[in-house]
């Protein structure tokens, strides 16, 4: 497509702006991470010297290696689950014909409306009552069943021709066999586009760790960036900001990665 | 004697009030070329996939190598089917393809090597194994998934219109391929077309169904010579039979108020009804005539020029018929020609029920070359 020139440094500009309003907070936060409290406190923008003080503190003051691991093993725990089970259900909801199979689909679809927070009191009773609480099951099990993830795979399923599967039936070819070694590799750029999704929306949750965990064994790094902020009788902005990067970095990691490997699976193609 | 596939009275009916399929009554031989042919929703590719056991029966009974298989699922059928889209795996290579169904059945991999080898082969795929089927044409898929249904030795191989993603020049070629192979493995086949050539020219024998009933079935030449009925009549041969209305007023055979026949009751020996009939003649037996021979005179509408034989359109009242010649005709449009139509080339059908009342008497002592 040919823009003309004009158009083009016009459209560039709006982007650089709306990029960099967008990214602000992140950039304050980067640049902040560098700074002494007395610069800081100065309002500065850009820090007059780069040190890495706030980053060795962090890691001093607070286990926030033991967070990260947290955060990490729930997050993976959470996908994984997240991934089976929705994989399953959307298969069964494609490929087995049963009685009612659209209204029941329908009904799981219709749990999308439900907020989390209308199901956190109910989950952190049965979560209490399993005496799972500060556990690594009890902060991942309430997020398995995932009505979003089924309706993605499902439609993802949908476009994979029945004749496929008819070929297998007359092959021989049964339902787990099929659903491991054709569904799943042919399914295979939605099923990591829901493992992205699936890792962020875990990694960045703050309700239910917050709930669920009162010990540091378990706490997720979200609410140790929380304890960051609390537990000084005069807040030091450098080393939550600091914290803060740290954070961030493993959530941008995955984006890359999985931004990298999307393309490659979306170029790939299905064949007609 | 034992039937290789045996239907009886199957029907078949969804939601238990929309019938699709009215008692098919069907023998399929061992080693037959077995062609079901109609338009679409007549319900031809509902009977393949219940054969094959896609779709479940709502009436009758289904035998394969005379057994009972109506609940049977497909795999212990025994047969191999080649789907319209070809149903390849597009995640897997072509060798994978071909292979995939063999580990289920528990054949071992030095076998697989050697019906591998065998069926790449015989389909002249052997530079292409390692190619994804996206990578492949057209006509290469379609050697793909007929290798993988060759490979799996079942007896009984079912197609659902394969040829109809390809295009006219392949499709040919394809069909004595198809045809081939069959006769060389001697395979059992049944063959879903809504193509006629691709039934005539295929087929040992043809059924023809229209709205879920069998309209008749018999070999290829039997069904253009003597179609049972106006839907067949008018859906097996290109162009079409021609047709009209017709009725017979003492020594006449008028048809559509335009041709006056003379005609005497030898001719006619079993048609009792003077009125409501409907007559049929072959493109090829509407035969140009000298003035003295010539029996009737039409106009022409159009000439098409197949460079091997010319295709005329003449208007015959309200219906338009197609006459075929060998060779070229330089005739042109709004031309009156002298024309001839022998009696014995005319079959006669009842009107209302469409059944045939008498075939063309000419066909009965054919000119069939047998060697």
């Amino acid at each position: 497509m040919t823009i003309p020139l004009r158009t083009k440094i016009i459209l560039y500009t709006l982007l650089v702006l709306a990029a960099l309003i967008m990214f602000a907070p992140l950039l304050i936060t980067f640049m902040m991470s560098f700074m002494s409290g007395q610069e800081i406190m100065m309002g500065n923008m850009i820090p007059t010297s780069f040190s890495l003080e706030n980053y060795v503190a962090v890691f001093q003051r607070f286990p926030l290696v033991r967070y990260l691991l947290n955060s990490l093993v729930m997050s993976l725990l959470i996908m994984t689950g997240q991934l089976i089970i929705s994989s399953l259900a959307a298969y069964a909801f494609v490929f087995i014909e049963f009685k009612g199979r659209d209204l029941i689909f329908f009904l799981f679809i219709a749990t999308m409306m439900v907020p989390f927070e209308a199901s956190v009191i109910p989950n952190f009773h049965t979560i209490r009552d399993l005496n799972w609480l500060n556990s690594y099951q009890g902060l991942a099990l309430p997020f398995f069943a995932m009505a979003f993830g089924t309706f993605l795979l499902r439609q993802n399923f949908k476009q994979i021709p029945k004749e496929l599967k008819e070929a297998s039936q007359i092959a021989g070819i049964g339902d787990l066999k099929f659903f491991l070694t054709v569904v799943l590799p042919v399914a295979k750029t939605s099923l990591l586009t829901l493992g992205v999704y699936g890792f962020l929306t875990s990694w960045n949750m703050y309700l239910w760790p917050l709930l669920t965990t009162t010990d540091d064994r378990f706490r997720t790094v979200q609410i140790g960036l929380r304890q960051l902020q609390s537990q000084e009788q005069l807040n030091e902005w450098g080393v939550i900001m600091a914290g803060a990067i740290i954070v961030v970095i493993p959530t941008l990691m995955i984006l890359f990665l999985g931004q990298k490997r999307l393309q490659q699976g979306l170029t790939e193609g299905a064949l007609k | 004697m034992m039937h290789l596939v045996e239907l009886k009275q199957v029907s078949k009916s969804y939601d238990k009030n929309v019938q699709v399929l009215h008692s098919i009554d069907l023998q399929i031989e061992e080693g037959e070329f077995f062609v079901l042919v109609g338009p679409s929703g007549s319900g031809k590719s509902t009977l393949l996939r219940m054969i094959a056991g896609l779709e479940s029966l709502s009436g009758g009974e289904l035998k394969i190598q005379g057994r009972l298989v109506n609940h049977l699922p497909p795999k212990e059928r025994h047969l191999s089917m080649v789907f319209q889209n070809y149903a390849l795996y597009p995640h897997l290579t072509v060798e994978q393809n071909i292979l995939f169904g063999l580990s289920a059945k528990k054949v071992n991999k030095q076998e697989q090597q050697k019906r591998l080898q065998e069926a790449v082969s015989m389909m002249g795929l052997g530079d292409l194994l390692k190619r994804k089927p996206k990578q492949l044409s057209g006509g290469q898929r379609q050697r793909v998934a007929l290798a993988r249904s060759v490979i799996s030795q079942e007896p009984l191989c079912l197609m659902d219109e394969p040829l109809s993603n390809l295009d006219a020049k392949l499709r040919a070629h394809m069909r004595t391929e198809i045809r081939r192979l069959q006769k060389k493995l001697g395979l059992t086949m049944i063959y879903v077309t809504h193509d006629q050539v691709e039934a005539m020219t295929m087929g040992d024998r043809i059924m023809v169904l229209n709205e879920g009933e069998i309209q008749q079935i018999g070999k290829p030449i039997d069904l253009y010579n003597q179609p049972a009925n106006l839907f067949v009549a008018s859906f097996i041969g290109s162009p079409r039979m021609n047709l009209g209305l017709a009725v017979i007023n003492q020594n006449q055979l008028i048809i559509e108020d335009t041709i006056k026949l003379s005609i005497t009751n030898q001719d006619i020996p079993k048609i009792i009804k003077r009125s409501g009939i409907t007559i049929g003649i072959r493109a090829e037996h509407l035969v140009y005539a000298t003035q003295e021979e010539a029996n009737l005179h039409l106009d022409v509408v159009n000439v098409e020029q197949l460079g091997n034989e010319t295709l005329l359109t003449f208007e015959v009242g309200s219906q338009l018929w197609t006459a075929k010649w060998l060779g070229q005709w330089l005739i042109n449009a709004g031309e009156r020609i002298p024309l001839k139509i022998n009696l014995d080339h005319i079959s006669f059908f009842d009107s209302q029920s469409g059944q045939i009342m008498q075939t063309a008497t000419a066909s009965q002592d054919l000119k069939v070359v047998a060697l």
